[in-house]
């Protein structure tokens, strides 16, 4: 387990450096710069700028730079906001963003494991087709769509919540509910399908035979099979909602750093947008291999790779 | 009296005749009434959005451009059968617009994403041992990075034309079908029908062609069906963002951000795009999920 | 009173291409402590027979049509599932063809093999650990204590079968049936396999319900033998006399066909024709089109397996009306 660990780190490094890389050149070779949008300025004051800065420098020279600092944990000056560092902005803003995208998960795992247990129970039964049925159009609507309905129907309407904001307890609910909704739909439908497939293995009928009861069946001999492909799929599920986030931040108005990220693309805010690449990157990396812990611990014959 | 040991054909045996996989396939499918008519709207929409330009002029009679400021946002009318937008253009023609950019969008990165994976896939699959753990280890890591901000990124920095587009979310959907493809390709290889083939001295293109490649083609189908709706929704949410389509285009995803924008006051600005766009989703998740149970597929995705 | 007697079984599966008549009154008894073998070939109906008795078929697409399987005084197709619950595994015991799927492959061996005694009896975990551990000594797995905490993909086919008896066994039941047991595995280790079961059925005085597709295995290990055909009994004797004084053509026929007892150079023996379609069964003896002594009478009545000789039945209706030399 621990060599399965410390290979998985040490595959990071290439990948991170690559990452950075590649967002570096990005940005730099791509058209426009950070201060292209500022209000008339003179040319010197923007040399000036661009020298505060070290933009002046020749390319390559700016690279190894930017690796320096980075290696440091020096994610840089903001240019959007002078008088705060990259590091202060992602201190502040990501603790929201997890914890938008930790609710989002719970409601997706809930609601999408009970719906596929239960249709797998009852195959092909109403509780099979309805909930799948809803599942289908959890798919098919996107959260964009999603939000803006949720505010229409709960905040504005029924006026049980604030249609934005993240100040009270209560704003977490349908921002939530937004985020999740898509991955409690495919959650559902994954766990239908494994359960399904566990259900009618031979094992399953050596329980039986053994005298076992219903619950125990599919607590102690379904779960864990069940749960493979649910568990599998929360890599890219964890990925998922972190880009998800971008857009339920900014239709609820969420201080996350999502809406950070993207506006500072627009904005060619160089540091902003390498701080928050590099540590999307490392924070799905490091969920990933938990996740992939998981899978190996639930199935044991991926024990012995 | 000895008991002769004659061979008969299974037929006059009583045993069913024989059918193609394909037939068959297709007679499975044909049962399963919520795909064919998941088939049916899809083709329906599409001729609609693809014949957009002679509908404007003959049924319609207003271009998806054409502005009309005095009108402004107006609710579905006699004159405007969906209404109108902010500018006074009218909605169903701009919904067919941008369907058919959509529709296309949706092709053709699934087309780009095909062809990726299955190349990756092929190769990593017939190569085997090292190159193949090399490349799909790559796949793994890969995998799991939220690509979506590498899109952004690139769209935000290198302008929005519509082939960069189809290029890059394409790019995004490749991964999952290179593991098909690959996965596919190495459980044939060693099967033993592709053994029992050698056996009986067929050539080595005989059995790839024949023998391979049916049973790889379904998966694949069955996977690029269900593709096309998660690239509409990528597209929805970059136009979303403001980076997929750029107006005076547009598409879904852009109709539904201005919906969305307005949804208050104007609602049918957001629910008929919404509802299209969800309608299409539907029926091509539909359509994939028949065609899997025809085809008997057991994909990785669901 | 037999330990269990099945009275007219008949078990169909509701199908969309049609109904299929799976078990057509089969009848049988078995006696405390007897071994009772079940031969036919793949169709005739014998592991639906038992799945039927143990209750382990999906009810849809299958449906017990009639018949009775009274387990010491009880009959178990009238049970409701949780009063099965409290037989199965406890004093009727199954082992199943293939063990590889038939253990779960997520739990640890000792896991599955106390759970039986933690279902059934009062007992504490430690307890049943102690006899799990003893359980897997006693079928013959080296190294038990450590090979207790593993997990069945670590096991060989036969060691996995071991396991399987082991968690049959393990709360001594007074029926077993064993589902082709020895199929799944090489011919070395099924040997082994039967000794076992023989040992076990030794040591606990139960009964053993073996079902195979293969005489030898069958001929080697019961004292009394059915033979299934086409869902119906055909003949049914104690071992030697099915063998010696067969009463059936089809018995007489599978016997020919055994390549071991034909002379070489010889063209082997087989039965013509297929068995039948069970969509749509023929009238009257279903062995008839295939019947190398078949007259115009065995296609127009079903007959039921009768006693032709003291414990011996048979369902032929010319060794019936005319005691037929075969």
């Amino acid at each position: 387990m621990l060599r399965f660990i410390a290979r998985r780190v040490l595959e990071t490094i290439p990948v991170l450096l690559i990452i950075a890389t590649a967002t570096f050149f990005m940005m730099r070779l791509a058209p426009g710069g950070p201060f292209d949008t500022e209000k008339q300025v003179s040319k010197e004051v923007r040399a000036r700028m661009e020298a505060h800065y070290g933009l002046d420098k020749p390319l390559f020279e700016q690279y190894l730079l930017q690796m320096k600092h980075l290696l440091q944990g020096d994610l840089g000056p903001s240019f959007k906001y002078p008088k705060r560092t990259v590091n202060e902005i992602i201190a502040d803003a990501f603790p929201v963003s997890l914890e938008l995208g930790c609710e989002a998960l719970a409601v997706a795992l809930a609601l999408g494991l009970l719906a596929g247990m239960v249709a797998s129970l009852k195959q092909n039964s109403f509780w099979d087709h309805f909930p799948m049925s809803l599942a289908m159009l959890g798919l098919c609507v996107p959260t964009f769509v999603m939000g803006p309905l949720l505010i229409s129907a709960f905040a504005l309407h029924l006026d049980w919540f604030n249609a934005a904001g993240w100040f009270f307890p209560r704003d977490r609910v349908l921002p939530a509910l937004t985020l999740g909704a898509y991955y409690a739909a495919y959650i559902a439908r994954l766990a239908r399908g494994g359960f399904l497939d566990i259900l009618h293995q031979d094992f399953i009928r050596t329980a039986q035979a053994k005298g076992a009861s219903g619950a125990r069946i599919l607590l102690r001999h379904a779960m864990r099979g069940g749960l493979l492909p649910v568990v599998s799929f929360l890599g890219p599920a964890i990925a998922g909602l972190l880009t998800g986030s971008f857009v339920v931040e900014t239709i609820f108005g969420i201080p996350g750093l999502g809406r950070f990220f993207v506006t500072a693309a627009f904005n060619r805010d160089y540091f902003m947008v390498m701080g928050s690449v590099l540590f999307y990157a490392v924070f799905v990396i490091v969920l990933n291999l938990a996740a992939d812990i998981a899978l190996v611990w639930l199935n044991p014959r991926l024990r012995f790779e | 009296m000895k008991a002769e040991l004659t061979l008969q054909p299974a037929e006059a045996m009583g045993a069913e005749p024989s059918a193609s996989f394909w037939k068959d396939a297709w007679h499975r499918l044909w049962k399963n009434k919520l795909a064919i008519f998941g088939l049916a709207v899809i083709a329906i929409m599409s001729l609609l959005c693809f014949a957009e330009p002679l509908l404007c002029r003959y049924v319609i009679g207003y271009s998806y451009e054409q502005q009309n400021l005095a009108l402004g946002p107006a609710p579905p009318s006699r004159a405007h059968w969906l209404g109108t937008d902010a500018l006074g253009r009218d909605l169903l023609a701009r919904l067919l617009y941008g369907g058919r950019i959509s529709l296309m969008v949706g092709l053709c990165a699934t087309a780009v994403s095909l062809t990726i994976g299955v190349i990756y896939g092929a190769i990593a699959g017939f190569a085997g041992d090292k190159l193949d753990m090399v490349m799909m280890r790559t796949v793994d890591i890969l995998y799991a990075l939220p690509f979506t901000i590498f899109v952004i990124l690139l769209m935000v920095f290198f302008g929005q034309n519509l082939v960069l587009l189809f290029v890059a979310i394409g790019a995004i959907e490749w991964l999952t079908m290179a593991r098909i493809v690959r996965g596919q390709v190495m459980s044939l290889k060693h099967q033993e029908f592709v053994e029992a083939a050698r056996a009986l001295g067929l050539r080595h293109g005989r059995i790839l062609f024949r023998h391979i490649v049916p049973n790889m083609l379904g998966p694949i189908i069955v996977y690029a069906t269900l593709t096309v709706p998660e690239v509409m929704l990528l597209e929805a949410f970059l136009s979303f963002l403001g980076l997929g389509v750029q107006p005076p285009q547009s598409s879904w995803g852009v109709l539904i951000k201005e919906g969305a924008e307005m949804m208050e006051v104007y609602p049918w600005l957001l629910i008929y795009p919404a509802l299209l766009l969800a309608l299409t989703l539907f029926c091509l998740n539909f359509l994939g999920d028949g065609l899997r149970d025809a085809l008997d597929v057991r994909g990785s995705k669901d | 009173m037999p330990l269990l007697t099945v009275n007219g079984l008949q078990t169909s599966f509701h199908t969309r291409a049609g109904v299929v008549r799976a078990v057509r009154d089969v009848s049988f008894e078995i006696e405390r402590g007897e071994s009772l073998g079940i031969v036919g070939e793949s169709g005739s109906g014998k592991s639906v027979t038992c799945y039927s008795i143990m209750g382990l078929l999906p009810q849809p697409p299958a449906r017990i049509e009639g018949g009775q399987a009274i387990f010491d005084g009880v009959d178990l197709l009238a049970l409701s599932r949780r009063q099965l619950n409290q037989v199965r595994g406890r004093r009727l015991a199954m082992i199943f063809q293939d063990p590889m799927t038939s253990l779960n492959p997520f739990l640890r061996v000792e896991d599955q093999l106390t759970e039986p005694l933690l279902i059934h009896e009062k007992i504490s975990r430690a307890d049943a650990r102690r006899r799990a551990l003893a359980m897997l000594e006693e079928v013959g797995i080296p190294d038990a204590a450590h090979r207790i905490r593993m997990y069945p993909h670590e096991f060989s086919g036969g060691m996995r079968q071991r396991v399987m008896i082991a968690m049959a066994l393990i709360t001594k039941p007074d029926l077993l049936i064993a589902d082709e047991p020895t199929t799944a595995l090489d011919v070395t280790v099924q040997a082994q396999i039967l000794e076992l079961i023989k040992k076990m059925r030794g040591e606990l005085g139960m009964a053993v319900l073996l079902i195979s597709h293969d005489l030898g295995v069958v001929c080697g290990f019961c004292d009394r033998v059915i033979v299934l055909y086409a869902g119906r009994v055909m003949e049914s004797a104690a071992t030697e006399e099915l063998f010696y004084q067969t009463k059936h053509p089809y018995t007489r026929a599978l016997q020919k066909s055994i390549p071991a007892l034909q002379v070489k150079g010889q063209p082997l023996h087989t039965i013509a024709g297929m068995p039948p379609d069970l969509h749509h069964a023929p009238p009257g003896c279903p062995f008839a089109p295939r019947c190398e002594y078949v007259v115009e009478s065995c296609s127009r009545q079903e007959m039921a397996a009768v006693e032709v000789l003291p414990g011996h039945r048979s369902a032929c209706l010319r060794v019936q009306q005319e005691n037929l030399p075969l």
